[in-house]
């Protein structure tokens, strides 16, 4: 069919084709590792995790330029999930202030020299907002789940988002590991406890805002879920209910400002731990981080409250639990996969 | 990662030869050569390049670590089996759709023909919603197959239905239909005109259209992410457990698994241009 110059021609054109990329890997490479800086004097490039996002627009940035240390301070706002906003920044997107659902988020700027190595060093030790792993159930609670324990007494499905595509959602997995601590077992009966939940789990969204949505959408008895969330969804509308167990985890969102950031940035960071801001924060459906502001009579502290660091820490957490290959969730999802086959 | 409808050459018209043809006008032959290649080294091949090599960081061991944990195992055996079901079920249904809407006239055709694209329009989230709604606990016409291996197909059904409707179409509208008068008046049956006269011709249409289905099938995320329920080892397809690794920070195990969908993109690209290369036969 082809002539046998056409086959030549197509040749040599292939064999150019292969040097132009060549040429333009090599420039893609050399070019790689671009840094960006942040720099603007009065403006703040916030990027956060996508639960907060109606507090900081609505509120907590107007709040802040009606401040005399934020007069005229202008904001860029960047949302979504944590991890993704994270490993964005990371990768050069520019931020001057950031708060994300989970530490290690912060953790991954600080490895990177984005974030100060002190970024703790405060009053609140980087935190900004606390929160509970709550059990959100149908309207009334019609199967009468009161603790983490009841989900497997009880039989119930449930839906949580996957641990392993959502960061945000090992404060779940770690808050069903405490109480069963707390509840006297040992290690690897709470281990069990978690093993038994995952097996109740029709499904394991990717995040948790589409955990919501499958909830909403019928599935499952129970969702897993922070509280502010929770309250999130009762406020737009969403029927359903929440309880907060006895034996739960305190949820600690951090923030922190990156290393060339504006002191406009640091300013802000400063204005969000004030006793005004913190009211925002609580009115938002998250516990404030200064406990004297804490409304006892709604944001009961849980009997049993426990902390990540009571578990750990988040590094020794991360790397026991969530390691994909050695850690322990993984291993537990193999052998309920093998169970399963 | 989205596995992107890889280049297939559309279906050469049936009854014309390709080879020669006019010239594009204005700039000359070797710099329009030039800007495709630049083009498709800079949009394709540049991004490819770079997961291979991402996935090859830790050596061959690494890659093979990555790809061959049982999750990943459990995940890829999903999707691959997913997706090749979902082209089989649109080779048929999407040849016999684009045969109905070519050769039969009904009150409507313009408004099913152009419903045809209306899964490539919807943000496959809102897919994903809609499936949920309709096909879910509350399912309205009482079908619950939420969360399970039946949604993922039904979940890439949805999204892969134009690819071989669109691909059929023009080589219908264009075959020439005195092939199958003379085939009948020479006495040959309507199932045989189909297999040897009508079919062949459609072949290259039929192979082109499952190439591209099967390609986005296996890289889809979007669509899938609320309908599919996620769980490890019973529903979680390939694009959510490269999430997770990417979630995880391993992104040498994302990229892994990523080149394992790209080699089998690849193996159902060469298998249809055999079948293309065997439908052209039948133009001489």
């Amino acid at each position: 069919m082809a002539s046998s110059s056409t086959e030549n021609r197509l040749s040599r054109y292939r064999v150019q084709g292969l040097l132009v990329i060549a040429l333009i890997a090599f420039a893609a490479i050399v070019a790689g590792c671009g840094s960006s800086d942040s720099s603007g004097g009065g403006s703040v490039e916030v990027v956060a995790y996508s639960t907060p996002q109606t507090a900081y627009e609505e509120h907590l940035e107007p709040g802040f330029t009606d401040t005399d240390a934020g007069s005229g301070v202008s904001f860029t706002n960047s949302f979504g999930a944590s991890g993704d906003q994270s490993r964005a920044v990371e990768a050069g997107q520019s931020a001057g202030y950031v708060n994300f659902a989970l530490e290690t988020d912060v953790t991954r700027l600080v490895d990177s020299g984005q974030v100060a190595k002190t970024w703790q060093d405060n009053k609140y030790k980087g935190i900004v907002t606390n929160s509970v792993v709550a059990i959100v159930t149908r309207p009334g609670n019609p199967e009468g789940i009161e603790s983490f324990q009841d989900l497997i007494d009880k039989d119930v499905e449930v839906v949580t988002p996957n641990p392993f595509s959502s960061g945000g959602a090992r404060w779940n997995i770690m808050a069903i590991y405490g109480a069963s601590l707390n509840q006297g077992k040992s290690e690897a009966e709470a281990l069990d406890a978690v093993k038994q939940v995952l097996s109740q789990t029709p499904a394991q969204p990717e995040s948790a805002r589409v955990a919501l949505q499958a909830f909403i959408g019928g599935a499952g008895d129970v969702l897993l879920s922070y509280e502010n969330e929770a309250i999130v969804a009762q406020t737009a509308g969403e029927d359903v209910d929440y309880v907060v167990p006895d034996d739960t985890i305190l949820i600690e969102q951090p923030a922190a400002v990156t290393v060339d950031a504006p002191q406009a940035a640091t300013d802000f960071l400063d204005y969000l731990w004030t006793d005004p801001a913190q009211q925002i924060w609580q009115e938002e459906g998250y516990r404030p981080v200064n406990k004297a502001l804490v409304d006892e009579t709604r944001f009961p502290t849980p009997s049993g409250l426990f902390t990540i660091a009571d578990l750990g820490g988040w590094d020794k957490v991360a790397t026991d639990f969530f390691d994909e290959d050695n850690g322990s969730i993984a291993k537990l999802n193999e052998e309920l996969g093998v169970e399963a086959q | 990662m989205t596995a992107e409808a890889p280049a297939v050459s559309p279906a050469p018209e049936a009854g014309k030869p390709t080879r020669a043809g006019v010239r594009l006008p204005g700039v000359g032959d070797s710099l329009n050569k030039g800007l495709v290649v630049t083009y498709l080294g800079l949009i394709v091949l540049l991004p490819l390049a770079a997961i291979v090599t991402k996935s090859f960081e830790d050596g061959l061991g690494g890659f093979w670590d990555a790809v061959s944990s049982p999750q990943a195992v459990a995940a890829l055996k999903l999707t691959v089996i997913a997706s090749l079901i979902v082209v089989v079920i649109n080779a048929v249904m999407g040849t016999l759709i684009a045969w109905v809407l070519v050769r039969d006239n009904f009150r409507g055709k313009g408004i099913v023909n152009s419903v045809i694209d209306l899964p490539f329009a919807l943000p496959t989230i809102v897919a994903s919603l809609t499936l949920l709604v309709v096909y879910g606990k509350d399912s309205p016409v009482d079908i619950n197959i939420a969360f399970t291996q039946i949604a993922v197909v039904v979940a890439l059904l949805f999204v892969t239905l134009p690819f071989v409707v669109r691909a059929v179409q023009p080589l219908l509208l264009s075959l020439d239909r005195d092939m199958e008068l003379a085939a009948e008046s020479l006495g040959a049956g309507k199932t045989r005109i189909f297999w040897r006269i009508v079919f062949p011709n459609l072949a290259p249409g039929i192979a082109t259209g499952i190439a591209l289905a099967f390609a986005r099938a296996l890289g889809e995320f979007g669509s899938l992410v609320l309908i599919s329920g996620n769980v490890p080892f019973k529903t979680e397809v390939s694009s959510v457990f490269i999430r997770g690794q990417i979630e995880s920070d391993n992104l040498v195990g994302a990229s892994a698994v990523s080149v394992v969908l790209l080699a089998v993109s690849l193996l159902m690209l060469a298998a249809v241009t055999f079948i293309q290369r065997w439908g052209l036969r039948h133009d001489r």
